[in-house]
């Protein structure tokens, strides 16, 4: 599919809208958002992530997943419902009519987790128990793949340019209040279904346009919080690591932004003496966890979405405000190509996060 | 340390070829060195004249033959002049300054190595034990 | 037949035509190889007595004399070498164990040698060194799964987390430990200044701390061996880390040894014991006879310098060293050192520095696995040691999971040395490994201070820019970051236990 195997090698493309207020809008935006941008892909991967498009099934776990054949299907839906009480399964609906070179069998499953399940696990919580379940069937059953895994949200993703991904799943007849999208020009891995962005586990997903140097040690790090690796790609590392320093550690964004993209140390030595501390406390406790290496990433889960930069800012990263709604691009003209006339453009500095938040909903 | 290629490279600076294998060989006789390592037990010093400000050996010398470099300060023996009536070691309160018993009968001292711009010496002590400070 | 000369090591090459007979070769040897004939003139050398330090051959002002090695030798024969056979010799004619110095010279595979870096192009720019901030500070000590931050209601944040002691290093090499005794007191001196100077550490061996080096205090990591010796309340309390040494590289399971030779009235007075005896730690330490021993040792040296500093340990690398290390870190243990098996040593003996232990790139690879997957390895910091020769074996060491390398053979070649492993006479010709104040005063310590320095300096530079052609900018980024590691003609089970790729491998 990649015809320019030329050296312009532009790197991937990345978009988030919100719409803080939690007004819905339909997928249509997004896809034309992120078509402006398709020079910086090639083709071998492009997937969104949707906020909100659940409403019947708000409070019920609503798994994505990806099955190379009906074997894998059976053996990953007896884990399924041994675990869970199935609410409702149904294939993921598509364009039929789309010419698609391949693709795996696309399912859909709504769920309630069953509570004497968690139980048997010391000291879990709920969320603990579905990123467990997650990361064992995505290592030890071969051929299927969880893609999304929360409630209320969904990512849908594959191999294609990602306005026509957007276009085999019918995006545009969903409503979210949080869209994220990306389009992929891979170099490290193929292209395989399940390596598209964005990556989720829970309600996060991540977009990230970049190659994290750290990877083996932001791996390790990982693992000695009982996280498992397993899909070759560096991006997990951040999905994971927001995951870990946000729900379980109870950090806010900006001091996860100031983990993951940390200051230099010179820098530190100018701030005052309290935030000094801090900042370097932060940096020896959270070692493993700085991304090094150059990245622009789009993190969202249900109440937020934040992009960030690497600390020498080597991906490009721009954000704009219309009245309630924040838009994050990796160029400006994607964000034009929706929202000609934003209030407020502005570009983020490395490792200045841009976080957008959901509004207190009445009711 | 004790090894004294302070003694050996002053005698190479101070011969006619300056040429260290040249000088042991062939030159007869050797110059004498301007350094003299003094040794008791384990502790070693390297000595030679201090360029004293209000050196004696300058107000001692009867033909005027010890005379002070206008440019480095230093003090030098004009060896034309010297007669070799060895005041100048007799009142050197370091005992800095030699005879010289080959041919003419002449004092001996250290002249800070001419146009070297570090005498040499200092150059090459393997264990820089010599230091050249102006003061 | 009784006596049996043992064949000579070396040969003094002469060059007639260049000697000068200055004699500087005959005063400054130790060993009395060279002597004066004032009938013809010339300087004679002896080549039995010549252990091959090359001290002669630097001070040579005509570059006259060189050292080559024996020409006596054997019948050709694989399995009983030259060195084998002369072993026997000594040992028939002594009785005794033969002891050696400096680490183990023998052919074992040296997995550095087979590891290759990585570089980042295209996908991912390189960073320049020269151009960009590039950080190697490096904190040595117990971290915190987690930070505790406490926000007050104008959302202003302040830090409730109390970090245990931590030691910062501007660059994650250390000095490691040497002590005053096998080492002369102008070598301590220059490697202490260094330390302070490079903004690092150094460590105090088993050999006490002398009272003039307690002004370096803050930069020096006083160790506890089995010995005790020179261990007192002031002691403790001057260093800015304790480690208890339970065992080093060059002789796993045995105590260390000071010949008598060397302990001079200074020594006697530093360690605590009469001059010219024999300093010989015992192998265990005498309280310490399991895993619970030592964690109550740990708290008892913590107690009594009140948790300001970190308290750590030093073990040798053998067969079962990912359980030790574990062991240790439930002991409650700040810093493990792993020394491995070409560590140096002032006197071991030679059997034992050769076939005991492990390499320390298996070592520390596995020790890291081990703690990670137990989910405890922010609990302890590593420091990996024995053998480390140049820059890349120190970005090798942190890219498979050390924080942090101690350095001891290359410092004292920087200082002088050529390794001619003849520690344990005393009769050092460089003033290092000698007390004899003849030979001490060869070293001078601003010189042996400013070629540390340059050492480290050239380095850290050279570590920098492997960083840069990385991608990476913070040394943090590389710990234990085996994904940019690749080994070479290395079999799948060295692969597997050093957790690295194959070189092809994606």
């Amino acid at each position: 599919m990649n015809r320019f195997k030329g050296k312009d090698i532009s790197g991937c493309a990345t978009t988030g809208i919100m719409d803080q207020t939690g007004k819905r809008f339909s997928g249509k935006d997004i896809i034309n958002s992120i078509a402006t941008m398709h020079e910086r892909s090639n083709g071998l991967g492009g997937g969104f992530a949707a906020y909100g498009i659940y409403p019947e099934y708000a409070n019920d776990w609503c798994f994505h997943l990806m099955y190379d054949d009906e074997t894998c299907k059976e053996k990953t839906e007896e884990y399924l419902r041994d675990n869970f009480k199935m609410l409702k399964s149904e294939k993921i609906p598509i364009r039929e009519e789309m010419q698609v070179e391949y693709k795996p069998l696309l399912w859909r499953y709504f769920m309630q987790s069953k509570r004497e399940k968690i139980k048997l696990h010391y000291n879990f919580t709920e969320e603990d128990f579905i990123v467990k379940l997650v990361m064992d069937i995505n290592s030890q059953v071969n051929g299927a793949f969880i893609v999304s895994s929360g409630k209320n949200m969904g990512v849908f993703k594959g191999v294609g340019y990602p306005e026509d991904i957007g276009r085999l799943f019918r995006l545009e007849e969903y409503s979210a209040y949080t869209w994220t999208a990306h389009g992929r020009f891979p170099t490290n891995t193929g292209g395989w279904w399940g390596g598209a962005h964005p990556f989720g586990i829970l309600d996060w997903t991540v977009t990230h346009n970049g190659e994290i140097s750290s990877y083996g040690i932001n791996k390790e790090f990982l693992l000695n919080y009982g996280y498992i690796c397993s899909f070759y790609t560096d991006t997990e590392v951040i999905v994971y690591l927001f995951d870990l320093l946000i729900r379980k550690h109870g950090l806010s964004y900006n001091i996860v932004a100031k983990i993951l993209a940390a200051p230099f140390w010179e820098e530190i030595e100018r701030e005052s003496s309290e935030e000094k501390e801090i900042l370097k406390t932060l940096r020896i406790i959270y070692a493993g966890a700085l991304l090094n290496g150059p990245f622009s990433v789009i993190v969202a889960n249900s109440e937020t979405m934040m992009g960030l930069n690497d600390r020498i800012k080597l991906r490009p990263l721009v954000a704009s405000i219309q009245g309630n709604k924040l838009y994050i691009a990796s160029e400006e003209a994607a964000i034009w190509e929706i929202c000609p006339h934003p209030d407020k453009t502005w570009r983020p500095k490395a490792g200045e996060p841009v976080i957008g938040r959901l509004m207190e909903k009445n009711g | 340390m004790g090894c004294r290629l302070c003694e050996i490279h002053c005698i190479t600076q101070h011969s006619k070829t300056k040429n260290i294998i040249k000088t042991y060989k062939g030159e007869y006789p050797k110059p004498l060195p301007r350094i003299n390592v003094e040794e008791k037990g384990y502790v070693n010093f390297a000595l030679q004249c201090r360029h004293c400000e209000d050196a004696p050996c300058l107000e001692t010398c009867i033909t005027g033959a010890m005379y002070r470099d206008d440019k480095t300060g230093a003090v030098l023996c004009n060896e034309n002049k010297c007669v070799g009536c060895w005041m100048c070691i007799m009142v050197c309160p370091f005992g800095a300054i030699s005879r010289n018993m080959e041919g003419k009968k002449v004092a001996s001292k250290c002249d800070l190595c001419g146009e070297e711009e570090i005498p040499v010496c200092v150059k090459h002590c393997p264990n820089e034990a010599i230091v050249f400070k102006e003061e | 037949m009784a006596k049996r000369p043992i064949p000579t090591e070396f040969i003094i090459d002469r060059d007639e035509n260049k000697c000068i007979s200055c004699q500087a070769c005959v005063r400054m040897c130790s060993n009395e190889v060279h002597s004066y004939d004032p009938e013809t003139n010339e300087v004679l050398s002896d080549s039995l007595k010549c252990i091959g330090c090359h001290f002669c051959e630097s001070i040579c002002p005509t570059h006259a004399i060189t050292i080559k090695r024996s020409q006596s030798e054997f019948k050709m024969n694989a399995n009983w070498s030259a060195g084998v056979i002369t072993n026997i010799v000594k040992q028939a004619e002594t009785g005794g164990v033969l002891l050696t110095g400096m680490g183990s010279d023998k052919k074992y595979p040296i997995y550095w040698d087979h590891i290759l870096l990585n570089a980042s192009q295209v996908t991912n720019p390189s960073i320049d060194p020269l151009r960009e901030p590039m950080e190697l500070r490096t904190y040595i000590g117990q971290k915190p799964d987690r930070i505790q931050l406490k926000s007050n209601k104008q959302g202003k944040l302040s830090l409730e987390s109390r970090l245990s002691p931590q030691l910062q290093l501007e660059v994650p090499i250390l000095f490691s430990a040497m002590s005053y005794g096998s080492i002369s007191f102008n070598a301590s001196k220059s490697i202490a200044n260094a330390a302070v100077q490079l903004g690092t550490y150094c460590n105090t061996g088993e050999g006490g701390l002398h009272k003039d080096f307690y002004q370096y205090g803050s930069n020096t990591i006083v160790q506890i061996a089995s010995g005790r010796f020179g261990v007192n309340r002031e002691y403790l309390e001057a260093g800015a880390a304790i480690e208890i040494k339970i065992g080093q590289g060059a002789k796993p399971g045995i105590g260390g040894h000071l010949p008598g030779e060397k302990v001079t009235a200074e020594i006697g007075r530093t360690r605590m014991i009469p001059s010219g005896t024999d300093a010989l730690s015992p192998a265990p330490h005498h309280d310490i006879y399991s895993i619970e021993d030592l964690k109550q040792l740990i708290f008892a040296l913590k107690e009594s310098i009140r948790y300001k500093k970190p308290v750590g340990v030093k073990i040798a690398a053998v067969h079962n060293v990912a359980a030790i290390a574990s062991g240790i870190v439930k002991a409650g243990a700040d810093f493990i050192s792993i020394d491995g098996l070409r560590g140096g040593t002032g006197a071991a003996p030679t059997v034992i520095r050769d076939n005991v232990g492990i390499p320390i790139e298996l070592a520390i690879a596995s020790v890291d696995q081990h703690l990670r997957v137990e989910g405890i390895r922010n609990q302890v910091s590593l420091i990996a040691a024995g053998g480390i020769r140049c820059s890349s074996d120190v970005i090798k060491a942190i890219a498979l999971g050390a924080d942090a390398v101690y350095i001891a053979t290359s410092a004292l070649v920087a200082m002088g040395c050529n390794l001619c492993q003849r520690c344990f006479t005393g009769k050092c010709n460089w003033g290092i490994a000698t007390q004899n104040p003849y030979l001490t005063k060869r070293l001078n310590p601003e010189i042996g201070q400013r070629r540390l320095v340059n050492l480290i300096n050239a380095w850290s530079m050279e570590i920098k820019e492997m960083l840069g052609g990385m991608g990476i900018n913070a040394i943090e980024s590389l710990r234990g970051n085996r994904e940019h590691l690749r080994g070479i003609a290395l079999s799948d089970t060295d692969l597997k236990i050093l957790g690295i790729k194959a070189v092809g491998e994606m």
